[in-house]
């Protein structure tokens, strides 16, 4: 393998890692505030990626008013979900929120399917994100340079918010306990709600680069990326933001390097992501970044 | 108490029956045919295509033997297992008397056993895979095989192109693609006589979106064609990805890459891409291709795709079938369409062989301005 080939291979791993990490950030965020694997965040995604579809296809809005509309929208999206499938069951035992996100994330995925149809949607593509840059032999889309900038973007922004801010102060109160947070004056549910906008937000901002870089939507496009990204949390050290990251590229690059070597394991690519999963869970179940977690989910 | 509990029960059942009964009684008086086609899924834009063609059959020829034909539609979620479970509805609750499809190979296959213990004559639209049909004498089909596709697609290469080296991308758990790829190589290793003209093979999954680094890897070997059978979804977003890296050989493929989203989705990108399929509107074949594009046309405002005309194909097959052997007895009925000869489809004149494969001839398109457009017909 020649180096160009090698550093075109990086360069892929990375546009991928970064789309990974991208999305692993809201995840993780939920998590580590609630202690809740919202199994809905790659549902929510696809959601964006069909409000921006109609957006942009249907009503004809420019892209740059479409995008942040579609931001905020996700994100009321996002508080609705909460509101009516986890906020009723906030003093039941862990497991039942845990059924009701994985049952808000069924009815999502049926709901987009009788809304807008199983065939899949061609997503708008604006030339700004998808012209091609070569260097020397190495052909990389423009795209492959917004999305990490995006992504450290949020990065340095959430852990802005969450550790200067008296918003983020009351994030990480009731992080570790709801009832003294309470106690202590912060409205749980007000803050509860505003992490999943801001999550679900996320997943917007995600889903967005995600239909710009594989420009196809389908009701059932959030399944995969959903659980590869949940993978990537973990990896990192579910609940910390640097370790989503951290997570979002190793799982990037790792798959990317794996079909580029080992061309005849190109089948067990999705494969690869659970296997490491696995192995995490088996030898550093905190993940690489992550902290001792008691609880169990 | 107890026995009260039971009393209720019985006489639940005995309602229950009484209607079920009745129902039954109603039902003679309609034919059910079974539409087994994926209308959700990666395969949703081929199954609506076939089903547009199979609906339009029903509204020009709704009766037969004096009864009106009900249309039951299956889907089969593009999921083997969920094919499985929709065919086995068909056959067991719903008793259709025949079954149309499924676009797919994958999907058909996976409903072979069911409708062979069922006994319900099924015809195939537009599923290529050889393995369909064979060993299976309740399963036919309206279109040609992939050993033939493969073999036009190798001549086209060879001959038209020119190539000396192809790289294969093949949409690994898909059995029509493999099937495809498996007799392109061999093909065109007979053609070009080298043993190393195929010089990449690349795999992908259904539903995978990110092919940059098998693509990486077949522009290091520098082919002069690449040849991409798979899923129209894939395939589009594939061909975008080759060439925003920098591969600009031709890229050639099958049968499926014939739905509008192909063009939609892959947008500038799939602009010269060539494929084999089985019929054009361009070079209309029989009074009953004529027909058939005068309605479709009327009825849904567009060009029909050849998968459409194949599930048309498949429907008047059928009733023809059962106008001849003249009873819903489904035994007869598979007799009669194994017999079929020269019949008059409008994707062209159909005879089965004693595998159940129509013997057609195979059409090439290419995508032109945003348009698929034709470019020769060949014989088999």
């Amino acid at each position: 393998m020649t180096f160009d080939l090698f550093l075109q291979h990086l360069s892929n791993g990375i546009s991928l890692g970064s789309l990974y990490a991208l999305i692993a950030i809201g995840y993780t965020m939920v998590y580590g505030i609630l202690r809740l694997i919202n199994f809905a965040h790659g549902d929510i995604f696809m959601m964006a990626t069909y409000f921006a579809f109609f957006g942009i296809v249907t009503f004809g809005i420019p892209w740059y008013i479409t995008f942040p509309v579609i931001l905020i929208i996700t994100a009321l999206l996002g508080m609705t979900v909460e509101a009516t499938a986890y906020r009723p069951l906030r003093d039941a035992p862990k497991i039942s929120i845990l059924i009701s996100a994985i049952g808000a994330s069924f009815l999502l995925e049926n709901l987009a399917i009788v809304l807008f149809g199983g065939v899949p949607k061609p997503f708008p593509t604006p030339e700004v994100f998808t012209d091609v840059v070569k260097i020397g032999t190495v052909s990389i889309q423009k795209l492959t340079f917004y999305i990490p900038v995006v992504t450290i973007v949020f990065l340095v922004g959430l852990t802005y918010l969450i550790n200067k801010t008296k918003v983020g102060m009351a994030m990480r109160a009731l992080s570790k306990d709801h009832e003294t947070a309470r106690v202590m004056g912060v409205n749980v549910n007000q803050i509860i709600s505003l992490t999943f906008g801001i999550g679900s937000m996320l997943a917007a901002v995600g889903g967005i680069m995600w239909g710009l870089k594989f420009p196809q939507i389908s009701p059932l496009m959030g399944v995969i990326p959903g659980m590869k990204c949940f993978i990537a949390a973990v990896i990192g050290g579910i609940g910390n933001i640097k370790g989503a990251v951290v997570g979002g590229f190793i799982l990037g690059v790792g798959e990317i390097l794996l079909v580029a070597f080992l061309p005849d394991l190109t089948g067990y690519r999705d494969a690869f992501a659970f296997v490491l999963l696995i192995l995490i869970l088996l030898y550093k179940p905190t993940g690489i970044m992550g902290e001792q977690i008691a609880e169990k989910v | 108490m107890k026995r009260n509990l039971i009393l209720i029960l019985m006489a639940v059942l005995v309602v229950t029956a009484a209607i079920a009964g009745c129902g039954q009684k109603k039902d003679s008086d309609v034919i059910k045919i079974g539409v087994f086609e994926p209308i959700t899924g990666a395969n949703a834009a081929g199954g609506q295509l076939e089903v547009e063609g199979i609906k339009l059959a029903n509204k020009l020829y709704p009766e037969v033997l004096g009864k009106k034909v009900e249309l039951v539609i299956a889907d089969n979620k593009s999921d083997k297992v969920e094919a499985a479970t929709a065919a086995a509805r068909l056959v067991e609750k719903e008793k259709v008397t025949a079954i149309i499809g499924s676009w797919g190979s994958s999907l058909s296959m996976a409903a072979g056993d069911i409708v062979k213990k069922g006994k319900v004559p099924t015809v195939g639209a537009s599923c290529t895979n050889p393995l369909v049909t064979k060993g299976n004498e309740y399963y036919f089909r309206v279109c040609f095989i992939d050993p033939f596709q493969g073999t036009v697609m190798a001549n086209y290469a060879y001959k038209k192109l020119n190539a000396k080296k192809a790289a294969i991308v093949q949409e690994v758990s898909n059995d029509y693609a493999v099937g495809l790829a498996n007799y392109f190589t061999e093909h065109f290793k007979k053609l070009t006589g080298d043993p190393n003209c195929v010089v990449a093979v690349a795999n992908y999954n259904t539903g995978d979106q990110d092919f940059s680094a098998q693509l990486t890897n077949i522009k290091s070997k520098n082919p002069d064609v690449i040849f991409a059978p798979g899923n129209f979804t894939e395939s589009a977003l594939l061909i975008s990805q080759a060439r925003k890296l920098g591969i600009t050989c031709p890229i050639i493929g099958g049968d499926t890459w014939e739905t509008q989203e192909f063009l939609d989705i892959g947008k500038g990108a799939v602009e010269g891409v060539v494929f084999s399929t089985f019929f054009a509107s361009e070079t209309p074949i029989t009074n009953e291709s004529k027909k058939f594009l005068e309605e479709y046309r009327k009825e849904y405002n567009k060009e029909p795709a050849a998968v459409a005309a194949l599930g048309y194909d498949a429907y008047i097959l059928i009733l023809d079938a059962i106008k001849r052997a003249g009873s819903t007895d489904t035994v007869k009925i598979r007799d009669e369409i194994a017999k079929t000869t020269n019949f008059e489809g409008a994707a062209g004149f159909i005879s089965l062989d004693e595998n159940g494969d129509a013997v057609k001839d195979a059409v090439i398109k290419y995508v032109k301005d945003g348009k698929f457009t034709y470019l020769d017909t060949i014989k088999p």
